[in-house]
């Protein structure tokens, strides 16, 4: 697939897509491209004549021909031998560091089985955190930049050994010529004003969960009495975010569930409580689980998308705009081509952590006994392994080879595709679904900027 | 042109210049955690 084009606001777009351009048509040039790449002038001309005179077709299709010519749609993709050939060595330099198997709630979503990955419940000790870093260290090899996730589990249940790690991890960085960038993923139930400080100062990010509004929060996220947490965790993000030190990231972040298929009004309470950055992501869950989101969810989740990017551009219009993470796509830059191909990079660029220092390709595969890639105190991984993963790219996807979004989603979730397929090259299709039509409103949000339809 | 507007010409063919030095994050380092989007993170070639 060399283009894909579609409506959305009113506005016909096409993306061409081994290039990247973005083009805004008019009806005549959308319907011409039907039929481009397969007809001739004289047969496109005979086809359309009943909705556009002679003179419009053949006008629409001399500046297709010259887009063409341009290298602005239908281009080939000449990426291909690019990563074919890529015999560059792998550097790990993102961790997911699973500070606790253990959690204080009980959410009812849990890819974790509350916290434990269905092992048992344990917190990392120092002494594993530190040699997850001297691992990192050790094997990112010229890479600058490091990310560490601490993760649950809820990580604030560790909070005095994430001290101490940050503290080592900040000594290593200069001895090594390193910037360790860490990220805290947390539930926001155990935030006081000396954590805040403390996240505030030596977290370059912040992940605060909450799902939205009180009753969709508080059916899910329980604690093990069954009561929401939703009065209690509510200011307390609020608090986090308003300390936030505005150079610095954060992320109110909520999950949406076959429960509350209305997530727009998620993102629209959540925006109203003055977020700026929000995230609310679609549940991972076997088919059966009745939480999980089903195919024929789809039409109601594409219609709460659309919704999501019409109140962006409406805000935005007052001034009082919010972004939502997968909507923030930047078309004039955003990562290079050798990045969008060589996928999500678990499993050869990134890793978790467990507790006991194993070693996995995400942490979605954390327990998956198959999928060990070795521990921290041997500080290598498996090689065999880790280069399944980096192979796992586009290219060895067909469905991802025949789709036009693969420079934009890069393969999807590994994770995802192993679960519910029970292969990592084998896209989760429902997310896939969901991913097309969160990029499309992404883009369509970036066209209404650029022809400043504000 | 008269029927065609272009938003944007093509980064990521113009992106074929660049070193392509993985210094950007990764996708599930954000936010996300389930579904990887590469094409939102920036990218932090100095």
């Amino acid at each position: 697939m060399k283009i894909h084009k579609y409506k959305l606001f009113g506005k016909n777009i096409v993306i061409d897509v081994n290039s990247g351009a973005i083009h805004v048509v008019d009806d005549i040039v959308y319907d011409c491209l039907d039929y481009y790449e397969n007809k001739s002038k004289d047969e496109i001309i005979e086809i359309l004549s009943n909705k556009y005179s002679n003179e419009e077709v053949v006008e629409a299709l001399e500046e297709i021909d010259y887009l063409v010519k341009e290298k602005m749609l239908y281009t080939e993709d000449i990426y291909k031998d690019m990563v074919i050939n890529d015999n560059s060595p792998s550097f790990i330099k993102a961790m997911c560091l699973n500070i606790a198997h253990d959690c204080n709630l009980k959410c009812k979503y849990c890819f974790a089985s509350e916290g434990s990955y269905e092992g048992k419940r344990s917190l990392m000790s120092a002494e594993v955190g530190k040699k997850a870093i001297d691992f990192i260290i050790k094997n990112s090899g010229y890479r600058h930049n490091i990310e560490i996730d601490l993760f649950g589990g809820e990580p604030l249940m560790n909070f005095e050994v994430i001290k101490e790690i940050i503290e080592y991890a900040k000594s290593e960085e200069k001895k090594h010529g390193k910037n360790i960038r860490f990220t805290i993923t947390t539930n926001a139930t155990l935030l006081n004003d000396e954590i805040i400080d403390y996240i505030d100062k030596n977290m370059g990010n912040v992940v605060l969960s909450i799902d939205g509004r009180k009753e969709v929060n508080d059916k899910i996220r329980i604690r093990y009495d069954g009561s929401g947490t939703f009065d209690s965790i509510l200011p307390k993000i609020k608090k986090m975010v308003d300390k936030r030190d505005k150079n610095k990231q954060y992320y109110v972040r909520g999950t949406f569930t076959h429960e509350n298929l209305d997530f727009y009004n998620d993102v629209a309470f959540l925006a109203d409580q003055g977020f700026k950055e929000i995230s609310i992501e679609p549940v991972v869950l076997e088919e059966d689980n009745p939480l999980s989101i089903k195919k024929e969810d789809l039409p109601v989740i594409f219609e709460q998308y659309e919704k999501i990017a019409m109140e962006i551009i409406e805000r935005k219009k007052q001034g009082n705009e919010f972004k939502f993470y997968h909507f923030n796509i930047d078309i004039n830059g955003g990562p290079c081509i050798y990045k969008r191909i060589s996928g999500c990079g678990a499993g050869y660029e990134y890793v978790a952590v467990t507790p006991e220092g194993d070693i996995y390709p995400c942490h979605q595969f954390v327990g998956k006994e198959e999928f060990k890639l070795g521990n921290v105190f041997e500080g290598k991984i498996d090689e065999k392994l880790s280069n399944q993963f980096k192979n796992a790219h586009i290219y060895n996807k067909p469905k991802c080879m025949e789709c036009w979004a693969r420079f934009y989603c890069s393969g999807g979730c590994q994770a995802n595709n192993y679960s519910f397929n029970g292969d990592i090259h084998k896209p989760y299709e429902i997310g896939c679904e969901m991913m097309k039509k969160r990029i499309e409103c992404a883009i369509a949000i970036k066209v209404f900027e650029a022809m400043q339809d504000f | 042109m008269k029927h065609v507007k272009t938003i944007n010409v093509g980064t990521l063919k113009a992106s074929v210049v660049k070193p392509g030095c993985k210094e950007c994050a990764n996708s599930c380092q954000s936010a996300c955690k389930t579904s990887a989007t590469v094409a939102n993170l920036p990218c932090e070639h100095n």
